[in-house]
């Protein structure tokens, strides 16, 4: 099909006039995942410190109130209330006083020479990030102060100072944990190579879908229809601006990611920015998908909404995509998203390169083609 | 170049909806002049839209033959395009586009150059009385300057033949007049083809050539006056004192073809004004039914109109009684 260049560069003139005139849709737009960046940015927080804790001491003595300092030193834990028994701490946990309790049953020193000594900590089950976080926390925290006593009872028994160079590294088995490309473990560092997916995403399918439907439902398309302007040519001079649009958010967001959040960027940017070009121009051919089966733009911002969720649960983004049962792992594979996350991720913190990333970029190449295709099809150039 | 502007025959456009299949447009003939102005005429429904859609390509053809200037309907469509200027019924030009802004896009996507859109937009605003409302956002129009910029948009490309549907919808009655005057001044100045689907009798009266739609089918066809002409017998109107008795009354009467309502008026149509008028006269009297103005009046189209439909009514009505179904129409 031959495209008029005269022809579609009035069809964008429209396009971009129609899209400059609303200034407030223009500034949700934009405005719009700029809010969702900052309140993941600063709300999202998967480890949690100083969670509150109850404390039942019933030893009472230096051993024990050595302990609960040991956990309250870790950051993890605040010791806000001292209670007398176990009742009183999940009276407190259900109505909300703590997150968690820690029981310390009688002659807790005494134990912990015998090497039995046993401690109970309750955990709010109902909020898994202080679970988690407390879990992993109360057990190091255990295991620090078990080995501190060890060393203790050897200086005692035997009266050498070996005992006191005894430390992790003397366990017979020990690990040492270095995590890779986010060492301090930073979550914004984490979400952000995702977030750039999922904030294009959610933008590209949404416009996309309501561009190809409003013309249609307030009766322009009739009059656009009736020039000689070709179904390929109206397609592109939607599409078009909404790709610049997308690629200036994009700017702007990992931009923000960069230099006010401090995300360090690991990879090449000129691949990064043509692959990004290649996900917005499939997720602007997704919306267009949506689009068809939208006869009014109410429908189609409701058949973007399933994108956007899907996109949220079933992409990696915020739960991760190993161990996800088949159904839901396939449904994300028909998602855009699935294959930039990787991509993303990837160039962003590993500074991978194309040789990594390529099984993701080409599936994103063909999933691009099909959808496009399946929708310049769909196009309708006449009315029925 | 002796192939008529438009042409139609034997077209046909049905629609497969969930309760079965309706004939919208039903072997529907018509064939329109360089330089005519035609009028579809038919109530809301009969099928006007749809045939003034299938004839631009905008709809799918069922069945039979169509085509404007020489160009077939389906497979033609683009050059029919370039050759034409359209009014939709639901014409939404972009609202929220100046008036300058839509008569540019209109002209680029027509592929007018630079120059010749300096020297045609200014033309054309003028014409449309619109040179001072260029920085207007088209929705801010009022209904009758927003039928006018659609008319100014429509010409941009200087057509051979403009297809208006129901242009004057909704438009009140200065701007109605306004606007056919321009569209006479077209016809006069250029020679333009115009067709028109309207369900107004003055504007269909200002038409060269009228045809008569009714659940699909075209019933009459001709000049005004040709159409007026198929209306049998003479017309006497007045003003009973009590309609409905008086409908009553008269209805049945030898002599007596039709009777028409207009508000607290009666038309009745009789075959003979000398000899019917005293018998109306005495039968009202005889039941104490007064009356006033009582004369014989010139049929105007809207009588004919109606007359012609109610005529099309009875026959369905009598061929549905007998072998054959009638469909019904949309618009």
């Amino acid at each position: 099909m031959p495209i008029n260049l005269q022809r579609l560069r009035s069809l964008i003139r429209k396009e971009v006039t129609q899209l400059l005139r609303d200034r407030r849709a223009l500034a949700f737009m934009i405005g719009l995942p700029l809010l969702q960046l900052f309140l993941y940015a600063y709300a999202v927080n998967t480890t949690v410190y100083h969670i509150p804790m109850a404390v039942v001491d019933q030893s009472q003595d230096a051993k024990s109130r050595a302990f609960i300092q040991a956990l309250v030193n870790s950051q993890y834990f605040n010791a806000d209330m001292y209670l007398q028994n176990q009742n009183q701490v999940i009276t407190a946990i259900d109505d909300g006083q703590v997150k968690t309790g820690l029981i310390i049953p009688p002659e807790f020193a005494t134990n912990t020479d015998r090497g039995t000594a046993n401690v109970l900590m309750l955990l709010d089950g109902s909020d898994s990030a202080s679970v988690s976080s407390g879990y992993g926390a109360a057990g190091l925290v255990a295991q620090n102060f078990s080995l501190g006593l060890i060393s203790e009872q050897i200086v005692r028994k035997t009266g050498l100072q070996t005992g006191a160079a005894l430390s992790a590294s003397s366990l017979p088995i020990t690990t040492s944990e270095r995590v890779l490309y986010n060492p301090d473990m930073i979550d914004i560092w984490f979400l952000l190579p995702g977030l750039v997916g999922m904030l294009l995403q959610t933008l590209a399918v949404q416009r996309a879908a309501l561009a190809m439907v409003r013309d249609r439902e307030l009766g322009t398309m009739e009059q656009i229809l009736v020039t000689p302007a070709r179904p390929l040519e109206i397609v592109l001079s939607k599409i078009i601006p909404l790709l610049v649009l997308c690629l200036l958010a994009f700017v702007v967001i990992v931009g923000l990611g960069i230099f006010w959040f401090g995300v360090p960027f690991n990879g090449s940017l000129f691949l990064y920015f043509w692959l990004t070009l290649l996900f917005i121009a499939s997720s602007l051919g997704l919306g267009m998908l949506v689009s068809v089966r939208a006869g009014t733009q109410r429908q189609a911002q409701q058949l973007a909404m399933p994108v956007m969720m899907f996109g949220m649960l079933l992409s990696g983004m915020i739960f991760p995509r190993l161990g996800m049962p088949l159904v839901p792992s396939l449904l994300g594979d028909l998602l855009p998203l699935t294959y930039f996350i990787r991509i993303s991720r990837g160039i962003f913190l590993k500074g991978v390169g194309l040789s990594f990333v390529w099984q993701d970029a080409a599936a994103l190449a063909i999933y691009t083609v099909i959808v496009v295709l399946v929708a310049a099809r769909n196009f309708k150039s006449r009315l029925d | 170049m002796d192939k008529p502007a438009i042409y139609a025959n034997g077209l046909t456009k049905t629609f497969k909806t969930r309760k079965g299949t309706i004939t919208a447009v039903d072997h529907l003939s018509l064939q329109v002049g360089r330089g005519e102005t035609y009028g579809l005429i038919g109530p809301d429904g009969a099928g006007k839209t749809t045939t003034v859609r299938v004839l631009l390509g905008l709809l799918t053809r069922t069945a039979g033959e169509s085509s404007i200037m020489g160009f077939d309907s389906m497979n033609d469509t683009y050059q029919i395009r370039q050759l034409i200027g359209y009014i939709a019924q639901q014409n939404v030009l972009p609202g929220d586009m100046t008036v300058m802004e839509n008569m540019k896009f209109f002209a680029g996507v027509q592929g007018m150059s630079k120059e010749d859109q300096n020297k045609r937009i200014p033309e054309l605003l003028e014409f449309a009385g619109l040179s001072d409302f260029t920085e207007r956002l088209a929705g801010k129009l009022s209904g009758g300057m927003k039928k006018k910029l659609a008319l100014a948009t429509s010409l941009i490309h200087e057509p051979e033949v403009v297809l208006l549907d129901e242009p004057t919808l909704g438009v009140d009655p200065v701007s109605r007049r306004e606007f056919w005057n321009l569209l006479g001044n077209l016809r006069a100045e250029r020679g333009l083809t115009i067709f028109v689907n309207t369900p107004y009798m003055d504007e269909a009266e200002r038409c060269t050539q009228i045809g008569l739609i009714y659940a699909g089918k075209l019933i009459a066809s001709g000049t005004p006056a040709d159409i007026k002409a198929l209306v049998p017998g003479y017309v006497l109107e007045f003003v009973p004192s009590d309609n409905a008795a008086a409908l009553k009354q008269i209805d049945g009467m030898p002599g007596i073809l039709e009777v028409q309502t207009y508000g607290e008026k009666l038309h009745v149509f009789v075959d003979e004004v000398a000899r019917r008028q005293p018998q109306i006269e005495a039968a009202l009297s005889a039941v104490g039914i007064s009356y006033s103005d009582l004369r014989p009046i010139e049929i105007h189209m809207e009588e004919a109109f109606i007359s012609l439909v109610q005529r099309q009514k009875r026959l369905a009505a009598s061929e549905a009684n007998g072998v054959s179904a009638v469909s019904g129409g949309v618009a």
